[in-house]
């Protein structure tokens, strides 16, 4: 490292200190600064890689498998969590949880139920459950918590009309709801740097014409159509088919913001020096776009791609919650928000909606990401 | 302002095609009509239907047509008649059904784009006023609140405190012996007791980021000299405000209507479906699911009609209030 000395003449190494000035910091130096002070940016995207990890590792989070199910559980509320009890003898510690004892009321022909004081459910961590293998590979039967004997009857969310555990299948379900936004988005990633990058470097007629193409886009209305098209997929597709084939209804309409973004991009970006140096040393319009002008909008790229995985989320919640979306045995938010269909069930378990508070937190935390990024995408601007 | 007004109504035309292309074709090409949907659902019922029988009602529908064939007959029947084609499961022309469906849904989407404005712009002006205040956190957090909860989820919620703590069933718009009455001054009144609850719910998200825009909008004027040289003249702090900042900051506001009043209609379809209202959104659901092609095709060429429409209120407007986009453009 070293430097010319105007004063001198003379070339002097640089101390390695002064490489901390800002001047010295590479692009992506400088975003990272800029966004670390951005603190629900920062809250957003420790939620959203926590979001990820549950969704690689449901087995080993959830208390039980999505089969596991228990017929004199059915609609059971959540058990509330006791730290200890007194047995007579003195008060010992022990987290635990108690059995219910359920009574059907002939008058009602409901069934309401009670704890059991005298059944405590002790909670471990770490315990021992039904096997499965860690991240497809790694064969294990351990839980992160549950009773610590395998098959009691734990219900922290409280259970469904077939008796199965809510906390768990909200657990299994963020590994599909939290994809279908990623995946959704690189398929209109495709179709946006695509569309928005022919659009902005040729211009001209090509890109008006693209540019009204979007427009009508924009201004259909989405949801109508999205229904249309779910409603097309014919029942006997199977349920992984179903998945792709959602995916790609919702990026049909989702790639135009993305577009646009890389559109306004290349055309501010068209003239640029180095551009233009780029071009004067005979580089190929493809290696331009990928050597010179894609690193310079990434961050914008990342920025506009963590802004629109919330509202892939929420229209697959939605899809599926109007049971034209993803069908069971594909577990995702909106698919277990099915159970919640009329005012009557919520109001007799209210629980039912628990997993609608997982995509509230998903979304919320998408969308503080996505702004921390958006305002450290440029970093020069000030 | 007139010629950029036609030539904005004839700019609108050619959406109006696409438009109208798309709502057909997304419903005639996936596999599969109402005659095969009949077929299967008297199969289920342990009674086979003839092909021949098959073949014969679809010639009597016309659904053995090229789909071009089908597709002009339709929208020439929707634009030169009025005629929107015949409802199969309703047996009743669409027309008779889809018209006060959709009175309903202008009623509900002018309903809440009204409840933001009412809501929304005083509390972005307090917001951007009182920076940093506990009212502007507040309003801040309920507004990413209400952008991060989906619609339905919201109608859920709303409906299940309206059951439980209060006893009322709120689905639908009128109560039961209104349904199917005339209208009539009660029927009205009637509607408006039920209107309110779905006018929130639907008006959450768009409220949460108009106060976003409007607040950010409005911080930028409020620091600049035009604002100081008023203040410096003595005029009064509210009058000030209203005046020169508020309505700079008003303009981006009402160019981003468009976007708002397009999920409106769009969030609306599904808000409906959960609330059982009597718009659009539930019919259009049963439409799709029994596949009553021209019913489901006329319910969403209608609704992107409601917003191509939308959009060019909103554009015209914009234009009135800024005669920068008038001579840019015109």
């Amino acid at each position: 490292m070293s430097a010319f000395d105007e004063s001198t003449g003379l070339v002097a190494p640089i101390a390695k200190t002064h490489r901390r000035g800002r001047g010295f910091d590479g692009h992506w130096a400088l975003v990272w600064q800029k966004f670390r002070r951005h603190k629900l940016g920062v809250a957003g995207g420790i939620v959203v890689i926590l979001a990820y990890l549950v969704a690689a590792i449901p087995e080993f989070l959830a208390p039980v498998t999505l089969e596991a199910y228990n017929p004199a559980y059915t609609y059971a509320p959540p058990q509330p969590v006791h730290m200890g009890r007194d047995d007579g003898t003195g008060w010992t510690f022990g987290p635990h949880v108690n059995a219910y004892k359920s009574e059907i009321d002939y008058n009602s022909g409901r069934r309401t139920f009670v704890e059991d004081e005298t059944q405590p459910i002790y909670l471990g961590f770490f315990v021992e459950g039904e096997s499965y293998n860690l991240l497809g590979l790694i064969p294990t039967n351990r839980h992160l918590f549950g009773p610590v004997i395998e098959g009691q009857p734990f219900f922290l969310f409280g259970a469904d009309r077939l008796g199965r555990d809510i906390l768990s299948r909200t657990i299994y379900g963020t590994r599909i709801s939290m994809t279908i936004g990623l995946i959704g988005v690189a398929l209109s990633l495709v179709f946006g740097i695509l569309i928005g990058g022919i659009s902005g470097l040729f211009g001209g007629v090509t890109d008006n014409v693209i540019q009204r193409f979007i427009e009508f886009i924009q201004s259909v209305p989405a949801i109508p159509l999205w229904i249309g098209l779910a409603a097309a997929i014919p029942a006997s597709v199977p349920p992984l088919q179903v998945y792709f084939l959602i995916t790609i209804i919702l990026s049909v309409l989702g790639w135009t913001s993305l577009a646009r973004v890389v559109r306004g991009r290349f055309l501010a970006m068209r003239n640029e020096d180095f551009v233009k140096a780029a071009r004067l040393d005979g580089c190929g319009p493809v290696r331009i776009i990928f050597r010179h002008m894609l690193p310079s909008f990434l961050s914008h790229i990342i920025a506009t791609v963590s802004l629109a995985i919330p509202g892939m989320i929420l229209a697959e919640t939605a899809l599926s919650y109007l049971g034209i979306g993803l069908r069971t045995p594909i577990v995702s938010w909106g698919v277990l928000l099915q159970e919640a269909q009329n005012v009557r069930t919520i109001a007799s378990a209210p629980w039912l909606l628990l997993p609608g508070a997982a995509v509230v937190i998903a979304v919320l935390a998408l969308n503080f990401l996505g702004d921390g990024l958006r305002d450290a995408a440029d970093p020069y601007a000030d | 302002m007139g010629s950029f007004m036609v030539r904005r109504i004839i700019y609108a035309i050619p959406a109006l095609i696409a438009v109208s292309l798309i709502s057909f074709l997304v419903i005639a090409i996936p596999p599969g009509d109402y005659v095969t949907r009949l077929a299967e659902m008297s199969a289920a019922a342990g009674d086979i239907m003839p092909l021949a029988e098959q073949e014969a009602m679809r010639r009597a529908y016309g659904l053995d047509l090229p789909l071009m064939v089908q597709y002009w007959n339709w929208i020439t029947g929707v634009v030169l008649r009025g005629d929107f084609g015949y409802s199969f499961s309703f047996n009743l022309p669409v027309k008779d059904v889809i018209w006060p469906r959709l009175g309903l849904t202008i009623v509900l989407s002018v309903a809440s784009l009204l409840f933001i404005w009412v809501v929304a712009i005083p509390i972005g002006i307090y917001s951007a006023v009182r920076r940093y205040s506990a009212g502007d956190y507040l309003a801040t957090f309920l507004g990413f609140l209400g952008l991060a909860i989906p619609n339905f989820l919201l109608a859920l919620a709303a409906m299940y405190i309206a059951f439980a703590w209060f006893g009322v069933n709120v689905g639908g718009l009128f109560s039961p012996q209104y349904v199917e009455a005339p209208w009539s001054w009660e029927r009205v009144l009637d509607l408006l007791a039920h209107l309110w609850l779905p006018m929130m719910v639907l008006g959450t998200a768009g409220t949460a980021s108009v106060i976003r825009v409007i607040r950010a909008n409005l911080l930028d004027e409020l620091h600049k000299p035009y604002v100081t040289a008023a203040r410096a003249k003595g005029k009064g702090e509210f009058a000030l405000l209203m005046k020169y900042p508020v309505r700079h900051a008003l303009n981006p506001f009402v160019s981003g209507q468009n976007d708002i009043f397009v999920d409106i209609v769009s969030g609306g379809t599904i808000v409906a479906i959960v609330m059982g209202l009597q718009t659009t959104g539930p019919l259009l659901l049963d439409a799709l699911r029994t596949q009553d092609m021209y019913m489901a095709s006329s319910f969403i060429l209608m609704l992107s009609v409601l917003v191509v429409i939308g959009t060019l209120l909103s554009d015209l407007l914009l234009a009135w209030l800024d005669p920068r986009i008038r001579y840019q453009q015109g």
